[in-house]
């Protein structure tokens, strides 16, 4: 099998159980719709601020998500010695951590999506540059993806997994935040940042996290 | 600074030394020399920082202005600052070479200076912090480039100290941290550009010893106390490391007791069986 | 050249020595049951044949393979099936034999004929592994390694969970596995229902190896 045959098996397989288990779209994007509606009573539903900040609270919703996400994409592995089995496959250990974060990028596509309607309704936040939204976002959920797919699999079935991810992971995406919400506050027009610049930053971000884990997964996979 | 090894690890240490004739002791004569140059340099240091040294005080237009005492926290800020990112570097560098040499060495190198970081880099926020409250007026500037890369690097080093003691073996441990102690150098790099960038259209605040006139006194105080906390890393990371050493030197030695066991286990069985 | 071939072998797990210095040896064509009382070592050492283990001393050759320096090409050519069924929850039967069987490149036809085989056919194709009962997975994970066609096949209690049909199933299985020149390595505590389809018995005990001879294991 070519390597994209692999990734689009181990891909495939992920979003089939995403199909049938609705993990990502039945718990995971209404608990982001939750947090968003919460972030409202916070601020006191106060329209100005919340619109104002609304590109932040999007994607400190989405990073929060995420953790969930990357949960959930370890643990189809986690259970019933599926790790074992993928390591007795033959598979390459590159394509499953890409396949991986296929699947992870389109979960959070979901996600992300549900949550841009939430935004759009409880904070009156409009679109102003639609390309530059949606460029940024897809740049933004595949650092996510990369870096979460990585970190995930560093921790595999480890029992400390659910507490270590988050103070692992969330550091490391600051960057993405700070970068994604610059970019969504020039889409939504409540910035005057440079939207683009940033999201070359974001596409960076993801370059460097998918050749990192393609380089380091044989050596993750390998014994956990 | 003058931290010695912690005290948690002293048991297994006594115990390699009584199982297998190790010397059960970090110290070495130029540890011993080491310490001592520390010790000596952090009675200067403190006389320096606290009583030759003038406080930072400025006539303009009649008026006193400056940091006044406050300047004397510097003399422990930038180098715990400065120790923080060597130490951190250390790290980066000694995963690099777990990974592409599998060296078990550098794997305990790498983890003891994570050790010694974190806790400079703690200390680097807290002075920050203390010493911005009466010049900056608050406790914590977000305008500070360094002071949020800083703030996110520990958060990162917690991380990867917590990756350190996952279960599993030596070898899936050094593999696991080695990752993301590579990835630390990357991630701090990717921090700094973006909040640089993000701090850029916000407000500004320019270095803040740039800014200070530093006299010849000052200055002096300054470099001393920047490689007195070199010199207190080196001293803290050899003996960490040697007791990372012992440690693992110490499950070799158990490994071969427990072979032992595990195949009286067996004994016993067929004993068992045949009475 | 053997099968496997194992020389003073330790394995760890964690600071525990599961493997204490085990030495046995298997040919091809030959099916050889591993006995010995719970926490012997049995399923270190089948594990440790699939590539899943590092020996941390001893010499063990499997398939040709030094498993200290390549675990990687054996892990492709064994058919393990442990404890955990390694089979995907969510998907149905027929779904993880297609993952599984696309993974390691084997075409539908055989897919479905070790499907056959196990006789997982039919109504139970299309149920989530969910749903299935313990001996129903072991018939699917069984299938999804059977479909590879091993070269070593490493059964770890393969009669647990199974009724008659399964267990007379299994035995076919490692019969006709020996006798297409693949080795089987069976660890199991049914004795006297692997006996028959077994060449030889070998002990684990304190992780140790020794070979059982006919008439002397019927003494002890």
């Amino acid at each position: 099998m070519t390597l994209f045959e692999e990734i689009a098996l181990i891909a495939g397989k992920d979003l089939r159980i995403e199909g049938r288990s609705k993990v990502a779209l039945n718990q995971i994007a209404p608990f982001a719709l939750l947090v968003i509606v919460l972030f409202g009573f916070a601020l006191d539903a106060d329209r100005v601020a919340l619109q104002t900040f609304a590109p932040g609270l999007y994607w400190m919703t989405v990073l929060l998500a995420s953790i969930l996400a990357v949960h959930r994409s370890v643990a189809v592995e986690a259970g019933e010695g599926a790790r074992e089995g993928l390591l007795l496959s033959g598979l390459r250990p590159a394509s499953v951590y890409l396949g991986k974060v296929v699947a992870l990028v389109a979960q959070l596509l979901i996600v992300a999506i549900v949550l841009l309607g939430g935004v759009l309704i409880f904070y009156s936040a409009s679109i102003s540059d639609p390309v530059l939204l949606v460029t940024s976002l897809l740049g933004a959920v595949l650092g996510v993806g990369a870096a979460g797919t990585l970190y995930g699999a560093l921790l595999g079935s480890q029992r400390a997994r659910e507490t270590v991810l988050p103070i692992l992971l969330l550091p490391v995406l600051a960057p993405v935040l700070i970068a994604a919400t610059r970019a969504f506050g020039d889409a939504m027009g409540t910035t005057t940042s440079d939207g683009w610049q940033w999201t070359q930053l974001l596409y960076a971000f993801a370059a460097i996290y998918c050749a990192f884990g393609v380089l380091s997964h044989g050596v993750l996979m390998e014994e956990n | 600074m003058t931290i010695d090894s912690p005290g948690t690890n002293t048991e297994s240490m006594a115990m390699s030394a009584d199982t297998a004739g190790v010397a059960g002791v970090t110290r070495s004569r130029t540890t011993t020399i080491l310490g001592a140059v520390v010790l000596a340099g952090a009675a200067l240091w403190l006389f320096l920082a606290f009583g030759a040294t003038d406080p930072d005080v400025r006539i303009v237009d009649g008026n006193e202005i400056g940091q006044f005492d406050a300047v004397r926290l510097m003399y422990v800020h930038v180098p715990a600052a400065i120790t923080a990112y060597l130490a951190f570097f250390v790290t980066s560098v000694g995963s690099a070479m777990v990974l592409f040499k599998k060296s078990v060495w550098w794997d305990l190198v790498a983890g003891s200076s994570a050790e010694i970081g974190a806790v400079s880099a703690a200390l680097a926020l807290i002075t920050g912090s203390i010493w911005g409250k009466p010049i900056w007026n608050t406790w914590w500037e977000w305008g500070d480039v360094r002071l949020l890369t800083t703030l996110v690097l520990f958060m990162m080093s917690l991380g990867y100290l917590a990756v350190r003691r996952l279960e599993g073996t030596a070898e899936e441990r050094a593999k696991r941290s080695a990752i993301v102690g590579l990835l630390l150098i990357f991630n701090v790099i990717l921090v700094n550009r973006s909040v640089e960038w993000w701090a850029d259209s916000t407000i500004h605040q320019q270095s803040t010893i740039a800014d200070a006139k530093i006299e010849d006194l000052k200055a002096f105080t300054l470099y001393y106390s920047i490689l007195l906390g070199a010199a207190a890393y080196a001293w803290m990371l050899i003996h960490r490391f040697r007791l990372a050493w012992l440690e693992r030197q110490y499950d070799r030695f158990g490994i071969d007791d427990a072979i032992v066991r595990r195949r009286a286990e067996g004994h016993t069985h067929s004993e068992g069986i045949s009475s | 050249m053997h099968a496997v071939d194992l020389q003073d072998v330790v394995v760890l797990l964690g600071r525990f020595p599961a493997l204490a210095g085990a030495s046995l040896s298997v040919e091809p064509g030959e099916a050889v049951l591993l006995q010995g009382p719970n926490g012997a070592g049995k399923s270190t050492l089948l594990r440790l044949c699939a590539g899943l283990l590092r020996p941390e001393r001893g010499d063990a050759m499997v398939l040709g393979q030094n498993l200290r320096r390549d675990r990687r090409s054996v892990r492709s050519r064994v058919g393990y099936v442990g404890h955990h069924s390694m089979l995907y929850d969510d998907l149905t039967v027929g779904e993880n034999l297609r993952f599984w069987g696309r993974a390691a490149g084997v075409d539908e036809s055989q897919q479905l004929a070790a499907a056959d085989r196990m006789q997982i056919r039919g109504r139970l194709f299309d149920v989530p592994v969910a749903r299935l009962s313990a001996g129903q997975r072991r018939r699917t994970a069984l299938a999804v390694a059977a479909a590879r066609r091993p070269e070593l096949w490493l059964l770890d209690e393969p009669h647990a969970g199974l009724d008659q049909d399964g267990r007379d199933i299994v035995d076919a299985l490692i019969t006709d596995a020996a006798d297409a020149g693949g080795a089987v390595l069976v660890a199991s505590h049914e004795l006297e229902r692997v006996e028959p389809v077994v060449d030889r018995r070998i002990t684990i005990a304190g992780g140790l190896a020794t070979e059982v001879r006919r008439n002397e294991g019927e003494q002890e």
